[in-house]
């Protein structure tokens, strides 16, 4: 019965093409969607052009990049652009900063959501509660250049949180000038952006769980603690496990803005990550072939880890990004 | 201790603990606000926390008489209304055609699509192709290869599809065309996803600094990001050439970052409201 109604839908769906003859060719169908062919004509032209064309490029990665002879005439070079970066121990640091960063996101910036959404969750004033949560997004909206501009206001050695540190008898922490300070400075700014937005999707969830379960958890005689223990953390179990598997799937991918603006010279060598890396080697000294080699690297893991994040949850029964 | 009572502490605790992260949210700001409005010698003794000392506007007579930034922010405004009208267009362009399951070669596309997700060229190959193009130091450079997000364009997508049918069959059947459902009926149903995803490409561009320090080298077509990037990291370099200079580079760098914030802010009500919408039909296609 079932799939008979479900075929009884697509039959409506596409009566409109039900006239046209089945034999007639491409031609026909054109004709018949004329206008909403010439409108996919833009947008496939922009993915064309700004997409696949760049990654027609990717085989400077294997050729000695001439600027004179351009992407397609320039001379193959026998892996020697991959023999060097694989022989170049920077090219290591950089990949192991970029995992290293992004697995302290991993491990601390991916729980603060959580336990951010399930405070707000148990307010029980309405206003103090949607007031707080409009503050909490507020950091999302700023770009990097900002963020990374107050940083360093607010952490240079004479900044706020030296002097009040001084001020109380303690000594000066090196946040931005010592490499190890550094890395929890990444990551803790990283919590001050997100940590607020990210709780947007849990508290959803939270909405989406039957209060019945609280009421039966009231007459088990179970707590505040035992109620959010076993009601609300099982509730956003499938969110918390999507959200997860999508950020171990980008564990090698890293955007330019967030270490770029928050790196210094002192730094680099816990700083210096993919990206920018690529744009110093690539961009700034000319080394096409170098930048988009160490690119092609990190795209085709990025690749493979999205690939397998997405089979795996699938198999878990969720739905995937896609 | 009555269940009550015990019950009312835990609701004080828990208030008091998200208001310790509101606070947090919005000390940076505070700090920021207030240097930018204090005087030289406050500052210099760091005497300034969260409220302004010896309040004084002379830091923001200088970044609004600086013309170069001023024009930076303006030259911002436009930019980024050109670049949402043309991502707004171009993403309508994509996701009305691709709701049609009838489409011959709907799948093909979507997949050709959905790809340049997971796989793109990466930073080189992409700053080449601008290059060749001819587009290095030009506005375009910073539209037109950001100007569809597959990401939105699905979202729209998934909303078009949520709209009823039968207004679509009903109008074909009054002789309406593609092009005039799309506009006539589509469209105006549609205004609060357009809104959102308008927003998202809006923040998305006045936000973004990565492609115009790639593509932008002629001072005159810088950003308000990169305009700041270059007043919060190069300014004490200048101030030490620059003797004229007798305010605090601290001062007028707060107050640049305030000038640069304040767009945001204006816009903030708005962003929020429409930014979690647009993350729910996100996560409810997911």
């Amino acid at each position: 019965m079932k799939a008979l109604n479900s075929s009884a839908v697509l039959e409506k769906g596409n009566s409109r093409e039900k006239p046209l003859n089945k034999r007639k060719g491409l031609v026909s169908y054109i004709k018949q969607d004329f206008i909403l062919y010439l409108m996919l004509c833009i947008p496939v032209a922009y993915i064309v052009i700004f997409k696949y064309v760049p990654m027609y490029g990717i085989q400077i990665a294997f050729k000695d990049y001439n600027m004179f002879q351009g992407v397609s005439n320039s001379p193959w070079n026998d892996f020697a652009t991959f023999k060097q970066i694989f022989s170049s121990p920077q090219f290591y640091q950089v990949v192991r900063n970029t995992l290293l960063l992004n697995g302290l996101d991993l491990l601390v910036g991916f729980p603060a959501p959580i336990i951010l959404a399930i405070l707000i969750n148990e307010l029980v004033w309405t206003r103090f509660k949607k007031a707080s949560q409009t503050i909490l997004y507020l950091p999302h909206f700023l770009s990097w250049v900002i963020i990374g501009g107050i940083v360093a206001q607010l952490l240079s050695p004479t900044g706020m949180v030296n002097s009040l540190i001084t001020h109380m008898g303690g000594e000066p922490l090196p946040f931005l000038t010592n490499k190890y300070a550094w890395v929890a400075t990444y990551t803790l700014v990283g919590v001050w952006q997100n940590a607020g937005w990210g709780t947007i999707l849990y508290l959803a969830a939270m909405t989406g769980i039957d209060r019945q379960l609280y009421e039966a958890a009231d007459v088990d005689g179970a707590g505040r603690f035992g109620k959010i223990w076993h009601v609300t953390l099982p509730g956003i179990r499938s969110t918390i496990v999507i959200l997860l598997i999508l950020q171990l799937g980008n564990i090698m991918a890293i955007n330019f803005d967030r270490p770029f603006n928050i790196q210094n010279n002192l730094v680099m060598d816990f700083g210096d990550v993919i990206s920018t890396y690529v744009y110093r080697v690539g961009i700034q000294s000319a080394n096409f072939s170098i930048g988009a080699a160490v690119g092609l690297f990190q795209s085709v893991i990025c690749l493979i880890f999205l690939l397998s994040s997405n089979f795996i949850s699938r198999k878990l029964g969720e739905n995937g990004i896609w | 201790m009555p269940q009550s009572v015990k019950n009312r502490m835990v609701d004080y605790t828990l208030a008091f603990i998200v208001l310790i992260a509101v606070f947090i949210c919005l000390v940076p700001f505070l700090y920021i606000l207030s240097q930018s409005l204090s005087s030289n010698r406050a500052i210099v003794s760091h005497a300034v926390t969260i409220y302004p000392i010896d309040f004084n506007i002379e830091a923001y007579k200088v970044v609004f008489g600086d013309f170069g930034m001023v024009y930076s922010l303006l030259y911002t405004v436009v930019l980024t209304a050109v670049f949402v009208l043309i991502a707004l267009t171009v993403t309508i362009l994509a996701a009305y055609p691709l709701t049609k399951k009838r489409l011959k070669g709907r799948n093909m596309l979507l997949l050709i699509m959905l790809f340049t997700m997971y796989f793109s060229g990466g930073l080189i190959p992409d700053y080449l192709n601008i290059k060749n193009l001819h587009l290095l130091n030009t506005p375009w450079a910073l539209i037109l290869p950001g100007m569809m997000s597959v990401y939105y364009m699905i979202i729209l997508k998934s909303f078009f599809q949520s709209l009823p049918d039968s207004l679509e069959e009903a109008a074909h059947l009054d002789g309406c065309n593609d092009l005039q459902i799309l506009l006539k009926i589509v469209l105006p149903l549609s205004k609060p996803a357009l809104a959102t995803i308008s927003l998202l490409y809006a923040v998305f561009r006045w936000n973004y600094f990565q492609d115009a320090l790639f593509y932008i080298t002629d001072q005159d077509l810088y950003t308000i990001q990169l305009k700041l990037y270059n007043v919060i990291n190069i300014s004490q370099q200048m101030a030490g050439e620059n003797v004229n200079v007798n305010l605090p580079s601290e001062a007028l760098k707060a107050a640049s970052i305030m000038f640069g914030t304040v767009p945001i802010l204006l816009a903030y009500p708005w962003l929020q409201k429409y930014f979690v919408s647009g993350i729910m039909i996100g996560a409810v296609k997911g």
